[in-house]
């Protein structure tokens, strides 16, 4: 990593602290977390905080509905403000590659990113193993442990996406419209389409197709990587539970995550290079 | 083509889409001079200037920033730490303070933080150094903008509309500044449509039209050759205008004791002597043809012919 990426990225990460977006997103994002665990369990009649797989369970929801939406919102301008403020030019006519300049950016917003989604799930968390007097404490901190680097590293795919976004978007409005349309595709439409399908074959898709068609979805690699470790859970775990989570190795899953945000990444690179300004 | 051009253009052609937004440009610029790009919006400046930048790709034809191709070899010899720019319409980072804003830049082209006081001082933005860019005016953020092209002593100055917003102190502080630059040998290229008051500082001009050059060389060089009359202002009473008809001066009577003569350059001297030796003429005042005049004329004598070749080429040396 050169120096100059890394004085993009100390701006970058400067600018996320003086806006307040880290300390915004890291107390929603405790709060949120603190609320679902507490009436997690309400649907079955019961409130505080119950088991710790349910409370994942929740807690996974809570973020495949946040984290993609706080990312996109995050960076979808990055690169598109830049130039309608008039200081993308400018950087592109100093001693700085335009990889250079992505990157840096990148790297800032992913470390924002990833201090609050710490710092918000963390504080939560410290919260449940402290009320949770029948949780297995070490068990507790492995399931939540994966939990918290699971949401960074979702953070992270959808930072990516937004790059890919405001690298080919001409406009800051356009840009943010095909933000959202991301966030709706990912996190409600692409299980939509895919229950559709399964209903449509009867079935027919076979569990096997249906796993690898999972991993087209960064917000279902999350799930299953999250729920994969409770049976208990199937129930509520919604389309994931219908995988064959013997066929999908943990390792498969993780790797499909980091493949999702080093291919938007590449992509937003290219493109990048290629855009005319 | 000279070797040791600090800005060598050669047939250069920029389309977008159907758009030719350089037409054909073939230009040297000698390192050390100060050169006015000047023209309409839609002219082809800032499409050359990106591509001096190497942010454009030529569609065709060469372009070579002191002997380096800026769009292929990006570090240029290492002229990029020395390159200073002003683009158009800039308005940095607002949640950035004025100190922030220039640490940043100056970091990424390795800069002293000594430098970036002393471009706070000369700017004239030492006390408004640690206030948010979004609390500044145009002209403090202009000149936040010139701050950061000044960083490390340029070698190639680029400036774009540069006194946009500026009050005439700030202006003619700039103007001395790049004068002091000149001096060390930077090569400066001044951007702009506001044309009063720059002809002075200017080695060169080049009229830009429609993506093709109009008309380039010194103002004295342009001024001849578009022939454009000079005017003379003079008081008291002329008592024998005969003369001056003959000549082919054109005499306007603004009041009793008020003339205002027009008459071919050429004649100056001619006219000078005749009106010394008038006894009532108490004062007289010569103002040579504007850059904006001459400008004008180029532009207009290029509107019927837009599609020829260069109309008017005056060659610098």
């Amino acid at each position: 990593m050169t120096n100059k990426i890394l004085v993009v990225a100390a701006k970058e990460f400067k600018d996320g602290l003086r806006n307040r977006w880290v300390a915004g997103i890291t107390v929603v994002l405790a709060l949120f977390a603190m609320a679902i665990s507490y009436f997690g369990a309400a649907a079955s009649g019961m409130v505080g905080f119950t088991s710790l797989s349910t409370t994942i369970v929740s807690l996974s929801s809570l973020a495949i509905f946040l984290i993609p939406l706080i990312a996109l919102i995050l960076a979808y301008d990055s690169i598109v403000g830049e130039e309608e403020q008039g200081t993308l030019i400018l950087l592109l006519t100093y001693p700085l590659k335009r990889s250079e300049l992505l990157i840096g950016k990148f790297t800032g917003h992913a470390a924002m990113m990833a201090l609050s989604t710490l710092l918000g799930f963390g504080s939560a968390g410290l919260l449940i193993a402290f009320f949770s007097a029948e949780v297995d404490l070490q068990e507790l901190l492995i399931a939540y442990s994966m939990f918290i680097v699971t949401s960074i590293l979702l953070g992270w795919v959808f930072i990516a996406l937004a790059y890919l976004v405001s690298v080919i978007s001409s406009e800051k409005s356009k840009a943010s419209g095909v933000a959202l349309i991301i966030w709706f595709a990912f996190v409600f439409v692409f299980d939509l389409l895919l229950l559709g399908l399964l209903v449509a074959t009867g079935g027919a898709v076979g569990d096997a197709l249906f796993g690898w068609l999972l991993l087209l979805n960064p917000t279902d690699i999350f799930r299953l990587i999250n729920l994969g470790s409770f049976e208990a859970t199937q129930v509520q775990s919604g389309l994931a539970s219908i995988a064959d989570k013997k066929m999908i190795q943990p390792l498969v899953l993780w790797s499909a995550l980091l493949v999702w945000i080093v291919v938007p990444g590449f992509l937003a690179v290219w493109r990048f290079n290629k855009r005319v300004i | 083509m000279k070797a040791k051009a600090a800005i060598h253009f050669d047939h250069v052609v920029m389309r977008f889409g159907k758009l030719r937004a350089v037409n054909g440009i073939s230009m040297d610029i000698e390192p050390g001079q100060v050169v006015g790009l000047l023209g309409h919006n839609g002219a082809g400046k800032t499409t050359s200037i990106k591509m001096i930048l190497g942010i454009l790709k030529p569609t065709t034809g060469t372009v070579r920033v002191f002997g380096h191709d800026p769009a292929a070899d990006r570090n240029m010899g290492g002229l990029r730490e020395q390159l200073g720019y002003l683009p158009e319409n800039l308005s940095f980072y607002p949640q950035l303070t004025g100190r922030e804003t220039l640490q940043y830049f100056a970091r990424l082209k390795g800069a002293s933080g000594q430098e970036q006081k002393q471009l706070l001082e000369e700017v004239g933005l030492m006390h408004a150094a640690d206030r948010r860019v979004k609390t500044y005016s145009k002209g403090m953020r202009q000149r936040l903008g010139l701050a950061q092209a000044l960083l490390n002593q340029p070698k190639l100055l680029i400036l774009d509309e540069p006194t946009v917003g500026l009050d005439p102190v700030a202006t003619r502080d700039l103007y001395s500044k790049i004068e002091a630059l000149k001096q060390q040998g930077t090569t400066v290229i001044l951007c702009s449509h506001v044309l009063s008051g720059i002809e002075e500082y200017i080695d060169r001009a080049l009229i830009l039209s429609a993506g093709k050059i109009l008309a380039q060389g010194s103002i004295n060089e342009l001024r001849q050759k578009a022939r454009l009359p000079m005017t003379i202002s003079v008081r008291g009473q002329i008592d024998n205008q005969d003369w001056l008809t003959a000549k082919g001066v054109t005499t306007r009577k603004i009041n009793g004791s008020h003339y205002e003569l027009s008459a071919a350059a050429s004649h100056k001297l001619d006219l000078l002597r005749a009106l010394a030796n008038e006894k009532n003429v108490e004062d007289i005042e010569i103002s040579m043809p504007s850059l904006e005049s001459i400008y004008t004329y180029y532009n207009t004598i290029d509107q019927p012919t837009a599609d020829r070749s260069p109309a008017v080429e005056v060659n610098h040396d």
